[in-house]
Protein backbone atom coordinates (compact mmCIF):
# COMPACT_ATOMS: atom_id res chain seq x y z
CA UNK A 1 0.00 0.00 0.00
CA UNK A 2 1.29 3.44 -0.91
CA UNK A 3 0.53 6.86 0.44
CA UNK A 4 0.64 10.08 -1.60
CA UNK A 5 2.48 12.98 0.02
CA UNK A 6 2.03 16.70 -0.61
CA UNK A 7 3.32 20.00 0.75
CA UNK A 8 5.14 19.71 4.05
CA UNK A 9 4.34 15.97 4.23
CA UNK A 10 6.55 15.47 1.18
CA UNK A 11 9.37 17.41 2.87
CA UNK A 12 9.02 15.48 6.14
CA UNK A 13 9.24 12.07 4.46
CA UNK A 14 11.64 13.21 1.75
CA UNK A 15 9.66 11.65 -1.11
CA UNK A 16 6.31 11.99 -2.89
CA UNK A 17 5.20 8.42 -2.23
CA UNK A 18 5.51 6.46 1.01
CA UNK A 19 5.25 2.69 0.88
CA UNK A 20 3.56 0.87 3.77
CA UNK A 21 4.60 -2.50 2.37
CA UNK A 22 2.29 -5.52 2.35
CA UNK A 23 2.77 -6.48 5.98
CA UNK A 24 -0.37 -7.67 7.80
CA UNK A 25 0.56 -5.55 10.82
CA UNK A 26 0.42 -2.39 8.71
CA UNK A 27 -2.17 0.28 9.49
CA UNK A 28 -5.72 -0.89 8.76
CA UNK A 29 -7.58 2.33 9.42
CA UNK A 30 -7.15 6.06 9.01
CA UNK A 31 -6.41 6.41 12.73
CA UNK A 32 -3.76 3.68 12.60
CA UNK A 33 -2.16 5.32 9.56
CA UNK A 34 -1.98 8.66 11.40
CA UNK A 35 -0.41 6.95 14.41
CA UNK A 36 2.03 5.09 12.15
CA UNK A 37 3.13 8.28 10.39
CA UNK A 38 3.62 10.18 13.67
CA UNK A 39 5.61 7.26 15.07
CA UNK A 40 7.84 6.95 12.00
CA UNK A 41 8.17 10.71 11.46
CA UNK A 42 7.63 12.65 14.71
CA UNK A 43 7.47 15.92 12.72
CA UNK A 44 3.89 14.96 11.76
CA UNK A 45 2.95 15.35 15.41
CA UNK A 46 3.97 19.01 15.33
CA UNK A 47 1.64 20.06 12.49
CA UNK A 48 -1.47 22.19 13.08
CA UNK A 49 -3.59 19.31 11.77
CA UNK A 50 -3.21 16.00 9.99
CA UNK A 51 -5.92 14.63 7.71
CA UNK A 52 -6.07 11.55 5.51
CA UNK A 53 -7.88 11.28 2.19
CA UNK A 54 -9.11 7.93 0.93
CA UNK A 55 -10.03 7.86 -2.76
CA UNK A 56 -9.75 11.64 -2.88
CA UNK A 57 -12.25 12.30 -0.07
CA UNK A 58 -11.48 13.37 3.50
CA UNK A 59 -11.76 10.23 5.63
CA UNK A 60 -12.73 9.96 9.32
CA UNK A 61 -10.46 8.09 11.76
CA UNK A 62 -12.59 4.92 11.70
CA UNK A 63 -12.49 4.44 7.92
CA UNK A 64 -10.68 1.21 7.05
CA UNK A 65 -7.95 1.06 4.44
CA UNK A 66 -8.20 -1.51 1.66
CA UNK A 67 -5.83 -2.68 -1.04
CA UNK A 68 -6.25 -0.52 -4.11
CA UNK A 69 -7.45 2.55 -2.20
CA UNK A 70 -5.79 5.82 -3.18
CA UNK A 71 -4.52 7.14 0.15
CA UNK A 72 -3.04 10.59 0.73
CA UNK A 73 -1.72 12.54 3.69
CA UNK A 74 -3.33 15.98 3.82
CA UNK A 75 -1.24 18.38 5.93
CA UNK A 76 -2.81 21.78 6.81
CA UNK A 77 -4.09 23.29 3.56
CA UNK A 78 -3.17 26.85 2.55
CA UNK A 79 -4.69 27.60 -0.83
CA UNK A 80 -6.16 30.95 -1.80
CA UNK B 1 -27.59 27.32 -12.51
CA UNK B 2 -25.29 26.58 -15.42
CA UNK B 3 -22.52 24.00 -14.79
CA UNK B 4 -19.92 25.63 -12.50
CA UNK B 5 -16.49 26.33 -13.98
CA UNK B 6 -13.90 24.54 -11.83
CA UNK B 7 -10.24 24.63 -12.86
CA UNK B 8 -6.66 24.32 -11.68
CA UNK B 9 -4.35 26.13 -14.07
CA UNK B 10 -0.70 27.11 -14.43
CA UNK B 11 -1.44 30.69 -15.50
CA UNK B 12 -4.48 32.52 -14.24
CA UNK B 13 -6.12 35.26 -16.32
CA UNK B 14 -8.54 37.16 -14.04
CA UNK B 15 -9.71 39.21 -17.03
CA UNK B 16 -11.89 36.50 -18.51
CA UNK B 17 -14.05 35.81 -15.46
CA UNK B 18 -16.61 38.54 -16.17
CA UNK B 19 -17.52 36.92 -19.47
CA UNK B 20 -17.85 33.55 -17.75
CA UNK B 21 -20.19 34.89 -15.06
CA UNK B 22 -22.24 37.22 -17.22
CA UNK B 23 -25.79 35.87 -17.54
CA UNK B 24 -29.06 37.33 -18.84
CA UNK B 25 -30.79 36.69 -15.50
CA UNK B 26 -27.94 38.10 -13.38
CA UNK B 27 -28.22 41.64 -12.10
CA UNK B 28 -25.07 41.22 -10.02
CA UNK B 29 -21.63 39.71 -10.62
CA UNK B 30 -19.20 39.36 -7.73
CA UNK B 31 -15.57 38.31 -8.09
CA UNK B 32 -12.77 37.79 -5.60
CA UNK B 33 -9.18 37.67 -6.85
CA UNK B 34 -6.42 36.53 -4.51
CA UNK B 35 -2.93 37.72 -5.40
CA UNK B 36 0.64 37.34 -4.14
CA UNK B 37 1.46 39.87 -1.40
CA UNK B 38 5.03 41.09 -0.97
CA UNK B 39 5.25 40.44 2.77
CA UNK B 40 4.00 38.26 5.62
CA UNK B 41 4.00 39.68 9.13
CA UNK B 42 6.45 42.36 8.07
CA UNK B 43 8.88 39.99 6.40
CA UNK B 44 9.60 40.41 2.71
CA UNK B 45 8.24 37.61 0.51
CA UNK B 46 10.21 36.95 -2.67
CA UNK B 47 7.77 34.57 -4.36
CA UNK B 48 5.25 31.80 -3.72
CA UNK B 49 4.73 28.30 -4.92
CA UNK B 50 1.44 26.38 -4.96
CA UNK B 51 1.06 22.65 -5.09
CA UNK B 52 -2.21 20.71 -5.31
CA UNK B 53 -3.56 17.21 -4.97
CA UNK B 54 -5.29 17.88 -8.23
CA UNK B 55 -7.99 15.19 -8.44
CA UNK B 56 -9.16 15.83 -4.88
CA UNK B 57 -8.81 19.61 -5.14
CA UNK B 58 -11.07 19.71 -8.21
CA UNK B 59 -13.62 17.51 -6.42
CA UNK B 60 -13.65 19.76 -3.34
CA UNK B 61 -13.84 22.94 -5.44
CA UNK B 62 -16.85 21.52 -7.27
CA UNK B 63 -18.54 20.53 -3.99
CA UNK B 64 -18.06 24.06 -2.67
CA UNK B 65 -19.54 25.56 -5.85
CA UNK B 66 -22.58 23.28 -5.59
CA UNK B 67 -22.98 24.06 -1.87
CA UNK B 68 -23.02 27.78 -2.69
CA UNK B 69 -25.62 27.18 -5.41
CA UNK B 70 -27.81 25.41 -2.85
CA UNK B 71 -27.52 28.20 -0.30
CA UNK B 72 -28.14 31.10 -2.70
CA UNK B 73 -29.91 31.62 -5.98
CA UNK B 74 -26.99 31.74 -8.43
CA UNK B 75 -26.81 31.67 -12.20
CA UNK B 76 -23.09 31.04 -12.67
CA UNK B 77 -20.10 30.13 -10.49
CA UNK B 78 -16.36 30.10 -11.19
CA UNK B 79 -13.71 28.58 -8.89
CA UNK B 80 -10.23 28.65 -10.40
CA UNK B 81 -6.84 28.25 -8.68
CA UNK B 82 -3.33 28.53 -10.03
CA UNK B 83 -0.43 26.23 -9.18
CA UNK B 84 3.33 26.48 -9.66
CA UNK B 85 5.70 29.36 -8.99
CA UNK B 86 4.06 32.79 -8.60
CA UNK B 87 5.56 36.26 -8.42
CA UNK B 88 4.44 39.29 -6.38
CA UNK B 89 1.10 40.72 -7.63
CA UNK B 90 0.26 37.65 -9.70
CA UNK B 91 -3.31 36.42 -9.36
CA UNK B 92 -3.43 32.97 -7.76
CA UNK B 93 -7.13 32.37 -7.17
CA UNK B 94 -10.34 33.67 -8.73
CA UNK B 95 -13.78 32.84 -7.40
CA UNK B 96 -17.01 34.45 -8.46
CA UNK B 97 -20.73 34.13 -8.69
CA UNK B 98 -23.50 35.86 -10.55
CA UNK B 99 -27.04 36.13 -9.29
CA UNK B 100 -30.29 38.00 -9.89
CA UNK B 101 -29.51 40.27 -6.91
CA UNK B 102 -26.30 41.46 -5.30
CA UNK B 103 -26.79 40.03 -1.78
CA UNK B 104 -26.64 36.47 -3.06
CA UNK B 105 -23.51 36.98 -5.15
CA UNK B 106 -21.64 38.89 -2.40
CA UNK B 107 -22.38 36.16 0.14
CA UNK B 108 -21.68 33.34 -2.28
CA UNK B 109 -18.35 34.85 -3.30
CA UNK B 110 -17.27 35.10 0.35
CA UNK B 111 -18.37 31.51 0.98
CA UNK B 112 -16.45 30.25 -2.05
CA UNK B 113 -13.11 31.75 -1.02
CA UNK B 114 -13.45 31.11 2.73
CA UNK B 115 -14.42 27.45 2.22
CA UNK B 116 -11.75 26.94 -0.43
CA UNK B 117 -9.15 28.11 2.07
CA UNK B 118 -10.46 25.69 4.71
CA UNK B 119 -10.88 22.54 2.67
CA UNK B 120 -9.27 22.41 -0.74
CA UNK B 121 -6.00 20.42 -0.77
CA UNK B 122 -3.72 23.12 -2.13
CA UNK B 123 -0.53 24.15 -0.35
CA UNK B 124 1.34 27.44 -0.44
CA UNK B 125 5.04 27.74 0.14
CA UNK B 126 6.42 31.20 0.86
CA UNK B 127 9.95 31.99 -0.27
CA UNK B 128 11.66 34.56 1.92
CA UNK B 129 15.21 35.83 1.35
CA UNK B 130 16.78 33.15 3.52
CA UNK B 131 14.11 30.54 4.21
CA UNK B 132 11.00 28.83 2.85
CA UNK B 133 7.82 28.15 4.83
CA UNK B 134 4.78 25.96 4.12
CA UNK B 135 1.99 28.34 5.14
CA UNK B 136 -0.21 27.27 8.11
CA UNK B 137 1.66 23.98 8.55
CA UNK B 138 2.57 24.68 12.18
CA UNK B 139 0.50 26.27 14.96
Amino acid sequence: MEVLLFGIAKDIVGQTLYSLGDSVDGPNSVLELKQHMVQQFPEFGKLSSLAIAVNSEYAADDVSLKQGDEIAIIPPVSGG
Amino acid sequence: MIEPIIEIVDQLDPGKVYQELSHPKSGGVCVFVGAVRDSTEGEEVVSLEFESYQSMALKEMRKIALEAAKKWELNAVVVRHAVGAKEIEEAVVVVGASAPHRDACFQACRYLIDTLKERVPIWKKEYFKNKTVWVSAHP
